[in-house]
């Protein structure tokens, strides 16, 4: 019973994590309807500016900022140059250019900081908390709360302002919005830097525990988009209910699944993607979506 | 004779283009032979990615999955059941084919955009896949593959060609080059025929082609199929021609490369696989030769390129390419010879569609 | 005319007169493709972007070793050394075009330190076949020690990983004689080749080993593997990990309120890493691992001629950090193939190379821990067959004990 609990809670654990870079991917999709696969290689470079500022000698409580900042700042700038000229584009364009812009990113880091894997301070004690025999530490803990802190904050932007509204408009309603005077376009770029913002703090958060690496989100990724379409990808409630059910089946299954085991866990990740596009394709919390002819 | 006076210029240039590739082994290295042939191979499987893609609209980021499972039935057949290689390959790639027209079904639930991630998760997922069934695959040790000896007649004909017996990687190339001719040639009559135009109604509009009575499942399914019996060859050649097949050899950048290279050379077009499966071979092995060697590339650069490996070279041709030319390579040689013709010819009158006289005639 | 033409006759007669009595007092010049009169030219593949990019550093380092020698003494016997790296990514599908350009087109003497079981798997037949040394394979899987008689233009250089599973069974035998042992090995060559040793040096005692739990690297975690681990009742944890994993792990146990007795691996064992475990809030009790090279962190060499020496040529390389161990690495293995062209002297071919390297190697090397030979004879095909356990002080590895041999344990 120990064990089993233990198994829910590191799953839970790293579910987590999965929640926290899920989140942005869901603002990237309710902002343009498109999956953006260099999500977890933008917040991959992010947790570095940040490195670079901390090892300059910023303190933490400043570069935290700061480094949110500058993502918000790349993310549009990454919508203005890279994605605007091929707004109109179909689909496949946009898909072919995420991927080329994760690849890029991915290289560039290896080269400008080495492919060493490096420690990254945290906020979270290194200490754990004992459930009912089963140990959670305050880092993973502390993901899982700021993630919550984000999904409430991306729930009041997009649900409570006018501004969400209208960025839900010009995601969903292109044309409408702009007869009716909305910048369609400077509010996709806006959901580029909101979603950079917050993948910035899943890479902020999870990388003390992951260890800083430009490799660190390659396959945190995947999982991020089992989390994301489990949940429905529009829902930000249902990017981190997914995670969580991802991070605890991905455990249970390599556990006590003997035909999975330890080494097929991202297996378990694709399972659930085709599994969950198959058969409910909107996810646990999406609304099913009418094609109009 | 007449009929071919009257050949468009485009059969000649196909004709040259061929005889360049059957007669390249023979002014090249051996081992070059050996690395076109590889070039060859990503064609083939580029080609059955662009059917997908570029003539039925479906996205997959995971054929490199497909290649692996081609590359291993053939190894698995040579090794263990000591099958001859070259029987093993049209094995490999209708098997590959079942499988993927298989995986067609459940895909065609998918929209683009998911179909898209969940073939990218399955290529990142395939090394781990394949390392499982330890005692099928080989596991980590991989298969080792015998090379190939040519057979006589060939060592003979190359011999009274170039004076040298033919070698084992220019064997390799010419087995791939008829493979390549002969899936190019299907590929071509597929998209003229029937099919080829089914399947592009329906890239171009679902709703529209299947109010117009094309099966969208059937073909969507067809497609899937066909190019995964592709790239189920091309694995399989792919194994011939280097010997060894083993999980870190199918990792989420050969799907990547694949891509690339569809995208390089021009979606639906024919010639584009094979410009981009040169481009998405080559790149890799001369980016970190061959531009140390410029000098007129600055030294930051030059470093940059050279510790990121072919990465950010990739990740940039990919963005620029579907910024500035999103038909590839082909596309911008058809739209510079269409302008070109257009200035030369002018353009058809706009009711009537009749050209304007020539100058010379009129 | 015919004067001029009988003067130069006699002339020529003398000048080959000279020239075979020359020839014959000194001894014959003997080369071979790649070697020229004043150059060597060798080959290297590795990993130098891509998931694996971290260990391209080694070929840097032996580059830096080369340029030291021919910055200083003028190369090898008057020979310098060009060493031509390419970037096979860690996938042997790029592994076997670039080793074919290095043979066919370069023209290499050698390929040395290619790195990668399966990328160098890949080349081994083909190497064996053309007859071109394939020296000093920077892997520990122990075939390319083992199975030399299949291929005898192979031969590795490191410990094999089996033999230092094997030290790990004496160890635990000899102090935790009743250990309930729990391993988490990665899935691949590397884990599996140390679990074979541990559980072969074992041998009968082998079902002391309560649980084994795989993982592949793109799991996202370990924490499964080793909650079950702890479940089962080990009490004493075996982690077969690369670096980074093994950091999560050494965190993860700590988490979970668990203090085995902790054995790592080598490759794990840089000082660094530890202090990066340390401060993700690992306990970092009772760690064991083994070493056989001096590690350039730790204080006890830091006059030691060696040490210095490393740093020396080590500067020779711009973009290589002195703390890593894996460039102390490079300089070691350089510093073997060096110490291999030297002896072949004149007779510079690569039967004569590979017999040294693989039969005929008996040398001390001064980047290794004190007693290490770097050894190989016409029976045995291991170079480096010793290691030394060594356990975690808090702030440093201690050397305990003396150096352990494997040498004629494994078949």
């Amino acid at each position: 019973m120990q064990e089993f609990l233990q198994q829910v809670i590191s799953g839970v654990a790293s579910g987590g994590i999965f929640a926290s870079l899920a989140l942005a991917l869901v603002l990237i999709y309710n902002a343009m309807g498109l999956v953006n696969f260099a999500q977890g290689e933008m917040a991959m470079m992010a947790t570095f500016i940040a490195f670079t500022l901390i090892t300059r000698g910023v303190s933490y409580w400043i570069a935290f900022p700061v480094t949110l900042a500058i993502a918000f700042a790349g993310g549009i700038a990454i919508q203005r140059i890279v994605i605007r000229p091929v707004e109109r584009a179909p689909l496949l364009t946009l898909v072919i250019i995420t991927l080329g812009l994760a690849t890029l990113l991915n290289g560039l880091a290896g080269a400008i900081f080495g492919y060493v894997p490096r420690s990254f301070p945290s906020p979270f004690s290194v200490q754990t908390v004992d459930i009912l025999g089963a140990f959670f530490s305050f880092r993973d803990l502390g993901v899982i709360t700021v993630s919550a802190a984000v999904l409430l904050l991306i729930y009041l932007l997009l649900q409570r302002t006018t501004v969400g509204l209208t960025m839900r408009a010009a995601a969903h309603h292109a044309e409408a919005s702009r007869l009716l005077g909305v910048r369609v376009s400077w509010m996709l770029a806006l959901g580029w830097g909101l979603a950079s913002a917050v993948g910035a703090v899943s890479g902020i958060m999870v990388a003390p525990i992951i260890l800083l690496e430009p490799n660190m989100m390659q396959t945190i990724i995947i999982y991020a988009f089992a989390a994301a379409v489990l949940g429905g990808i529009e829902s930000p409630l249902g990017a981190v209910i997914g995670g969580l059910i991802v991070g605890v089946t991905v455990n249970l299954a390599g556990a006590y699944l003997p035909f999975v085991g330890g080494d097929l866990q991202l297996a378990v990740a694709l399972a659930i993607i085709i599994g969950v596009l198959v058969l409910k394709p909107n996810g646990l919390l999406g609304r099913p979506t009418v094609r109009r002819v | 004779m007449r009929r071919l006076r009257t050949l468009p210029p485009r059969y000649w240039l196909v004709l040259v283009v061929v005889l360049f590739f059957i007669g390249l082994p023979t002014v090249i290295d051996s081992f070059l032979s050996g690395e076109w042939a590889q070039a060859l191979v990503l064609a083939i499987a580029i080609m059955g990615l662009n059917i997908l893609i570029g003539y039925s609209g479906q996205l997959s980021l995971g054929h490199g999955a497909f290649m692996a499972l081609g590359a291993y039935t053939s190894a698995i057949l040579a090794h263990r059941y000591k099958m001859d290689y070259l029987l093993t390959i049209p094995i490999a790639g209708l098997l590959t084919g079942v499988i993927g027209f298989l995986f067609g079904v459940p895909a065609l639930r998918l929209s683009a955009l998911y179909l898209a991630l969940a073939t990218f998760a399955l290529a990142v997922v395939t090394p781990s896949l394949i390392k499982r069934p330890a005692e099928l695959t080989g596991g980590v040790q991989g298969i080792v593959l015998l090379p190939p000896d040519p057979p006589q007649f060939a060592k003979d004909a190359f011999a009274a060609v170039t004076g040298t017996p033919m070698t084992t990687d220019q064997w390799t190339y010419y087995v791939t080059l008829a493979w390549a001719l002969v899936l190019f040639w299907l590929a071509w009559n597929l998209v003229r025929h029937r099919a080829g135009r089914a399947m592009r109604a329906l890239r171009d509009g679902e709703v529209a082609a299947s109010a117009s009575g094309v099966n969208i499942a059937g073909y969507k399914t067809l497609a899937f199929g066909i190019s995964a019996l592709y790239a189920g060859i091309a694995g399989s050649l792919f194994g011939l021609g280097s010997g060894f097949v083993s999980p870190d050899t199918f990792p989420v950048a050969l799907s990547i490369q694949l891509l690339v290279g569809t995208v390089v050379g021009g979606l639906a077009s024919i010639p584009g696989p094979l410009l981009g499966g040169i481009f998405a071979y080559f790149l890799p092995i001369e980016s970190n030769q061959w531009i140390p060697t410029q000098t007129w590339i600055p030294a930051q650069i030059v470093s940059t390129v050279g510790k990121a490996g072919p990465a950010v070279t990739y990740g940039a041709v990919l963005i620029l390419v579907m910024i500035f030319a999103p038909n590839g390579v082909v596309g911008l040689v058809t739209a510079g010879y269409t302008r070109l013709r257009r200035r030369l010819r002018g353009v058809p009158d706009r009711e009537t569609g009749q050209m304007p006289p020539d100058h010379q005639t009129a | 005319m015919a004067r001029i033409g009988s003067r130069i006759a006699a002339i020529a007669a003398l000048l080959v007169a000279a020239a075979a009595c020359g020839g014959s007092a000194s001894p014959t010049v003997q080369t071979d493709v790649g070697i020229t009169s004043n150059s060597i030219l060798l080959g290297n593949t590795i990993a130098q972007s891509g998931p694996a990019a971290a260990y391209g550093t080694i070929g840097n380092a032996e580059l830096a070793y080369f340029t030291y020698l021919n910055n200083t003494q003028g190369g090898i016997n008057g020979r310098k050394v060009t060493f031509k790296i390419l970037d096979d990514a860690y996938n042997p599908a790029q592994t076997v075009p670039l080793t074919k350009q290095l043979v066919e087109q370069d023209k290499v003497f050698a390929m040395f330190s290619g790195l990668g079981t399966q990328d160098q798997t890949s080349v081994r037949d083909y190497l064996n076949a053309q007859k071109v040394p394939q020296l000093f394979v920077a892997t520990g899987a122990t075939t390319f020690m083992a199975d030399f008689s299949q291929h005898p233009y192979t031969i590795g250089w490191q410990p094999p990983y089996q033999g230092e599973g094997r030290i790990y069974a004496k160890d635990v035998l000899t102090n935790h004689a009743s250990a309930k042992i729990g391993v988490l090995y990665q899935n691949d060559d590397y884990g599996q080749d140390y679990l074979k040793g541990l559980t072969d040096g074992l041998g009968s005692n082998a079902s002391m080993i309560v649980d084994k739990e795989s993982y592949d690297v793109t799991a996202a975690s370990t924490a499964s593997q080793l909650a079950t681990l702890k479940a089962k009742g080990a009490d004493t944890l075996f982690l077969f990990t690369t670096p980074a994993f093994t950091i999560k792990s050494l965190v993860i146990v700590t988490a979970l309120h668990w203090e085995p007795t902790i054995y790592l691996n080598s490759v794990s064992n840089p000082q660094v890493y530890m202090g990066i475990a340390a401060k993700a809030g690992a306990a970092l009790k009772n760690v064991t691992s083994v070493g056989y090279i001096k590690d350039p962190t730790d204080p006890q060499w830091a006059n030691d001629a060696g040490m210095k020496l490393y740093k020396t040529v080590i500067a020779n390389c711009s973009t290589c950090n002195v703390n890593d161990g894996f460039n102390i690495y490079g300089v070691a293995v350089a510093y073997t193939m060096a110490d291999v062209l030297n002896k072949a002297g004149s007779n510079l071919t690569r039967a004569n190379v590979m017999s040294i390297a693989a039969s005929n190697l008996n040398e001390s090397n001064p980047f290794l821990l004190p007693g290490v030979v770097v050894k190989t004879t016409s029976s045995d095909h291991f170079p480096i067959t010793q290691e030394q356990v060594i356990t975690w002080g808090g702030t440093g590895w201690n050397l305990q004990g003396s150096l352990i041999d494997e040498r004629g344990t494994i078949k």
